[in-house]
């Protein structure tokens, strides 16, 4: 019995503790958020049921469908360019090179440049008159409008890379640091080349990292919305037109009903990558085990 | 790899890499000593597709002046209205959500009750959804509560993010559980726990957690575009681009004078901000 009444008052402590951040999130988070829901489902008329209506609005919109198409090819093409590339960076970096530390300060700090800081630098590199295209026109090639033509999510792509890679390259290095070195040791008592270490030792023990790299990266590509803004400003070019931006264009003319769609289709998209994610780092550890 | 000039080899070309990824923040700085009208002679024709001129982009300056900075700093007072303007809000969202996340994450860290492991999920849940989930539900509440385009819409909703509860949450489960115990056989009750023990050994999370979120307020853009309307609220990474079209000459200084607090935080707090990134990468 005394157990029980010790066991109630730390629970009573918890919730003490946790009072000021639960209230605050149910009412700017997890309540609008269930409001949100249902009102994605409501009529526009008063009295009229639940209805589909304005996800079908939402799915018919041409614009939505080029700023989810956008925002979902660059995500796709980008994940992927810029965890190869840190990886590897990651793998030399933990060899014993000099100026380890060094390094890797240099690697992490566009990471907290602040994005409106630099904006200017891309644009001299990448403007009509431009860097670029000075280069670009002394090897005897007409000029390219790189940030408003198709070449823009390229620009982009360079961009994300440059202010990320630091970061995925601090999770790698962890990930690398906890694979104990006797794995590779005994790797090369039994002959094993290279390649094989690669991919047995490496990339199967970076398994759990990798998965939490790949979420990260994701929601670091939604944020280049920032890059885009500031570059490009309310209307870029169209290939670049993100959902952020359209999300702001919602905003503005304050159609809550496509907006809360709009929110519920991203949200269970990044549920379903989440599900995606978890699975395959359980089945990782089960193959651990 | 233990052929030293392969070490040497890699060491150089991790170096070149770390040049190319440095050289804008570089251009900023020297471009930042330039005279106005040096600046206007090498970039007035950016933006302009009409003119057939390259930018002259260079790595000395014919003259270093702080003539830029001068002119940013006193004559133009506006943008330090609207530096105060990121500077307090930042700071704000800071103090607190750091506050209020440490006590929760104690909750979830290292007391049991029960729904502890699904309102934790919950939490997590929140975390992972990026800006455009989020902001929907955030505009709806600070509409209701009446307070778009007011500072308290940005810092409110900011204070009570996930994050700092799910970081602050990694580095107490680090905290053995013989310490409580030692400090409650003395008698200490849990906030004597919380204030003497729990508290003093988070003291690098907290850190942590305070450069992290300094890096991303200070740089915010999308909840000032959609919750503050007027433009004396703007935080200066809205206005910095409206200076880089109408006062070009002066643009690089601003730049600098922007990014150098969350820099020399970056250097000063680095081994936190590693251990930081790390930890909350670590799965909880």
């Amino acid at each position: 019995m005394k157990m029980h009444r010790l066991a109630y008052k730390e629970a009573g402590v918890a919730f003490a503790f946790l009072a000021p951040s639960l209230i605050g999130f149910a009412v700017f988070y997890l309540i609008p958020f269930g409001q949100n829901i249902v009102i994605s489902f409501q009529g526009r008329l008063e009295g009229e049921g639940l209805t589909l209506a304005s996800y079908r609005e939402l799915f018919q919109s041409s614009s939505f469908q080029k700023a989810a198409a956008n925002t979902f090819w660059f995500t796709a093409i980008s994940v992927p360019t810029l965890i190869v590339l840190s990886l590897a960076l990651a793998m030399l970096l933990n060899q014993r090179v000099f100026l380890r530390n060094w390094l890797r300060t240099a690697y992490v700090l566009p990471l907290v440049v602040p994005a409106a800081s630099i904006v200017m630098v891309w644009q001299i590199l990448f403007d009509w008159n431009g860097v670029l295209n000075a280069i670009w026109n002394d090897w005897g090639m007409s000029r390219q409008d790189w940030i408003k033509s198709d070449w823009a999510s390229l620009v982009l792509l360079l961009i994300y890379i440059w202010k990320y890679v630091g970061y995925n390259i601090i999770l790698f290095l962890a990930g690398l640091q906890n694979i104990p070195e006797q794995y590779y040791e005994i790797a090369d008592l039994e002959g094993a080349g290279p390649v094989r270490k690669l991919l047995q030792i490496t990339l199967t023990y970076l398994t759990p990292t990798t998965v939490l790299i790949v979420l990260m990266s994701v929601l670091n590509s939604f944020k280049m919305f920032r890059e885009t803004y500031l570059l490009t400003g309310d209307y870029p070019y169209d290939r670049i037109y993100m959902m952020q931006h359209y999300m702001n264009n919602m905003f503005l003319s304050l159609d809550i009903h496509k907006l809360s769609a709009a929110a519920v289709v991203m949200a269970v998209g990044i549920l379903a990558l989440v599900a995606v994610l978890f699975r395959t780092e359980r089945a990782f550890s089960s193959f651990m085990e | 790899m233990k052929n030293p000039l392969m070490l040497l080899l890699c060491t150089f070309l991790l170096i070149a890499i770390a040049a190319f990824l440095l050289a804008p923040v570089a251009l900023t700085v020297v471009n930042s000593l330039m005279t106005e009208r040096e600046i206007m002679a090498n970039y007035r024709m950016l933006g302009k597709s009409d003119s057939s001129l390259f930018v002259n982009m260079k790595w000395i300056p014919d003259w270093v002046s702080f003539q830029q900075y001068s002119n940013v700093l006193i004559e133009t007072s506006v943008f330090l209205r609207l530096y105060w303007n990121s500077v307090y809000m930042s700071a704000s969202i800071i103090v607190g959500q750091a506050a209020v996340s440490v006590l929760a994450a104690f909750a979830f860290g290292k007391l049991r009750f029960p729904g502890r492991d699904p309102l934790f999920f919950l939490y997590l849940i929140t975390m992972v959804m990026p800006f455009q989930v989020t902001l929907v539900p955030n505009y709806m509440m600070v509409d209701r509560l009446g307070l778009l385009n007011s500072y308290s819409s940005i810092i409110l909703p900011s204070v009570f993010g996930a994050f700092g509860v799910f970081l602050l949450r990694q580095f107490m489960l680090h905290i053995h559980s013989a310490y409580m115990e030692a400090a409650r056989m003395d008698g200490a009750g849990y906030f004597r726990i919380f204030l003497s023990v729990v508290l003093p050994m988070v003291k690098p999370g907290i850190a942590a957690l305070v450069v992290l979120l300094f890096a991303d307020y200070w740089n915010m853009v999308e909840q000032p575009l959609i919750f503050l309307e007027d433009p004396g609220l703007q935080p200066l990474s809205i206005f910095l681009s409206r200076i880089q079209e109408e006062a070009l000459g002066v643009s690089f200084a601003a730049s600098v004078v922007y990014m150098i607090p969350m820099v020399l935080l970056f250097l000063s707090a680095e081994p936190y901000f590693i251990q930081g990134v790390q930890l909350s990468g670590v799965k909880g």
